[in-house]
């Protein structure tokens, strides 16, 4: 690790634990919102970015991590609309959910194993349809139309949820429901992360993206491609399905109609714009698309173009959609690497500048900081 | 029995429709191997032309402006963004696609807002009556419209220079180039052909026994990828297969909810998505798709 690698991260971490001291809960809730999108992007990153298999599938997963979380956790009530549920303690639920969405990658394996690319994208979007189906009609498990409530998670008796009878106070702060699981988050988010990198890195990365960039040397090389595409399709459900179970903390309330296309489509939007094949491409990309209509609404007032809700005209949420929809387009055209890429350039560029004339010389052969 | 003889030719006009799109993304494919994500906004543009003009110019005019305009809009998808992008991977171009859908639907369905939109189409919901069996003339004339226009683009596919030009393309690109073929313009025709049957396509999706033009027809029009796919996506006789069987299976299943109806309700949005999986299961490539063998 260089020295300004160092420096960055405790930067950082420096930021990540002052922030719930000082930002109110709506800016926390988004900024839970950007996390678990981006562990659900790093796991979209991993198939799609890292090996080239195009999934326009995961909202579907992250549904099943959502309401598996739900179904698992919660007891079953009787009543007019009976809703089922196994009441297991809260973490054994969540690790069941990431489990089960595992499960449900490896039950389409058959079809991601043999697929690639634009394909796969094609069945894919058939999980978001059966996902729909399937959430509308299993209303014992999914509450239906109007969704479930979701019980708090609570490990070894500290309860990530609003205490009003026993308040925790850190520093003058009341620590509710948000500020406890931005740790969470936090915690979730890096590990994911660092899974994530771990696996790109080692032998795994290379054997996936040499199927990315070419099938039949990666099969001649002995690189089993058929079991690492759906090891590959099979993890990154996984990663969907803790984005889901983190959403659903946060969210507090699970609504089938979330888990649609427009979900899926935003994932991709996030790997495209933040740069494909990456952790920190996939984190920029979930960070930029899922804030971008929340401050868009914010400043909806001091910015052209954007009307206020319920007025004539184009929508904040709207005006993010196709701005992210125009992001994707532009990067593509662009930015090849995403917005990390572009990062990464003026990093050179600045490091290039300072280190002057000497440092040149070397960078002829393309070592593994440069090419990426 | 008469239900099912009902069904099945609803399902088989539905089916040319589905075809018709089902073609255009196939065409397309062929021609610049991109798998077009943004057709079913393509779609959306040229129903909303339609439905748009159709007060002022009659309903031909508009229907041919409606052609006219999504043609267009094809084309300058391919100029601007599809011809600029260079990359290796085509999954990227996928997700280009993706991009370009993100905007228009976003913007064509806030134009739309919750209004139901009429074609003022000619045929209204009128409906034949042969012997006990009962079918809406607009779903008769979508299917010999499909079928009429299905079989001149197979006809000048196969015979016209710009049919050979664009069969030699997507045989060998590189090739095809050497013998003079101008790809630029080839892909470019390509993706204009796409639009114009993606905004006829709208139009018979946009008339009885649907209301009309609204914002869900996009989510209608997603079920021809499937229909494109279990076809195989690189065969314009998948294409139209793929259709029929889509078409038809919705039909069916739709039409017999009340007896599957153990099977949940809204099972006729799924089925499509369904049969493409089984068909995937057993062959990869599609019903009559290449199966991509190499030589190294």
């Amino acid at each position: 690790m260089s020295r300004s690698t160092l420096l960055w991260s405790i930067a950082l971490a420096a930021a990540a634990v002052v922030i719930p001291f000082y930002l109110d809960a709506s800016w926390l809730q988004d900024g839970l919102f950007a996390m678990a999108a981006a562990i659900g992007a790093i796991g979209l990153n991993l198939l799609t970015g890292a090996t080239g298999q195009l999934s326009m599938g995961h909202a579907f997963f992250l549904a099943v991590g959502a309401f598996g979380y739900v179904y698992f956790a919660s007891l079953p009530e009787e009543g007019a609309h009976s809703l089922g549920g196994l009441g297991l303690p809260t973490p054994v639920a969540a690790v069941l959910a990431v489990l089960l969405a595992g499960v449900a990658g490896g039950l389409f394996s058959p079809i991601a194993a043999r697929l690639k690319g634009a394909y796969l994208g094609i069945a894919t979007l058939a999980l978001i349809f059966i996902g729909q189906f399937a959430m509308s009609n299993a209303t014992p498990v999914t509450g239906g139309h109007n969704g479930r409530p979701v019980p708090p998670l609570e490990v070894f008796g500290f309860v990530f949820a609003d205490t009003p009878d026993a308040p925790l106070v850190i520093a003058g702060v009341p620590f509710g429901a948000l500020e406890r699981l931005w740790f969470l988050g936090i915690v979730l988010l890096l590990g994911a992360g660092l899974f994530a990198r771990g696996v790109l890195r080692g032998r795994p990365g290379r054997a996936m993206n040499t199927i990315r960039d070419h099938e039949i040397a990666a099969g001649v090389m002995g690189v089993p491609v058929a079991r690492y595409r759906a090891g590959v399709f099979v993890l990154s459900s996984m990663y969907g399905g803790l984005a889901g179970v983190l959403i659903a903390l946060v969210f507090q309330q699970t609504v089938p109609d979330y888990f649609g296309l427009l979900l899926a489509l935003s994932y991709l939007a996030m790997i495209i714009i933040g740069g494909l094949g990456s952790v920190a491409g996939a984190v920029i990309g979930a960070v930029f698309v899922s804030m971008l209509p929340r401050l868009l609404t914010r400043y909806s007032d001091a910015l052209p173009l954007i009307v206020q809700p319920g007025q004539e005209g184009v929508g904040a949420a709207e005006a993010a959609q196709i701005l992210y929809g125009l992001a994707v387009v532009v990067v593509v055209l662009f930015l090849p690497g995403g917005l990390l890429g572009l990062v990464n350039q003026l990093r050179l560029r600045i490091n290039r500048r300072v280190a002057s004339a000497p440092a040149a010389k070397h960078s002829l052969t393309p070592t593994p900081e440069t090419r990426n | 029995m008469i239900t099912f003889i009902e069904l099945l030719v609803n399902g088989i006009s539905i089916g040319a429709v589905y075809a018709l799109i089902a073609l255009g993304f196939v065409v397309i494919f062929k021609a610049t191997e991109v798998v077009n994500f943004a057709h079913a906004s393509l779609l959306l543009v040229g129903g909303f032309i339609i439905a748009k003009t159709h007060e002022a110019l009659g309903f031909w005019a508009a229907l041919l402006l409606g052609l006219a305009g999504a043609a267009v809009l094809g084309a300058l998808i391919e100029f601007l963004v599809i011809r600029r992008a260079n990359v290796v991977n085509h999954s990227v171009l996928a997700i280009v696609t993706i991009g370009v859908d993100i905007v228009l639907t976003t913007e064509l369905t806030r134009q739309i807002g919750t209004e139901v939109l009429a074609l003022g189409d000619p045929w209204g919901s009128e409906v034949l009556h042969l012997g006990a069996i009962n079918i809406p003339l607009a779903r008769i004339a979508a299917l010999l419209a499909a079928s009429a226009v299905i079989a001149a683009f197979l006809l000048a596919f196969k015979y016209t220079n710009w049919g050979v030009a664009m069969r030699a393309t997507a045989e060998d690109a590189e090739t095809a180039a050497l013998m003079g073929v101008r790809r630029g313009r080839v892909s470019m025709g390509a993706w204009a052909v796409a639009g114009a049957l993606a905004a006829l396509a709208a139009l018979f999706m946009c008339i009885f026994p649907t209301p009309g033009l609204d914002r869900t027809v996009t989510a209608t029009a997603m079920k021809a990828f499937p229909a494109a796919i279990l076809g195989g996506l690189d065969s314009t006789t998948g294409a139209l297969a793929g259709g029929l069987i889509i078409g038809v299976t919705e039909s069916l299943v739709g039409g017999y909810q009340g007896e599957l109806v153990f099977l949940g309700r809204g099972l006729g949005d799924v089925a499509p998505f369904l049969v493409m999986i089984i068909v995937l299961l057993i062959r990869p490539a599609g019903l009559f798709g290449t199966r991509e063998l190499a030589r190294v």
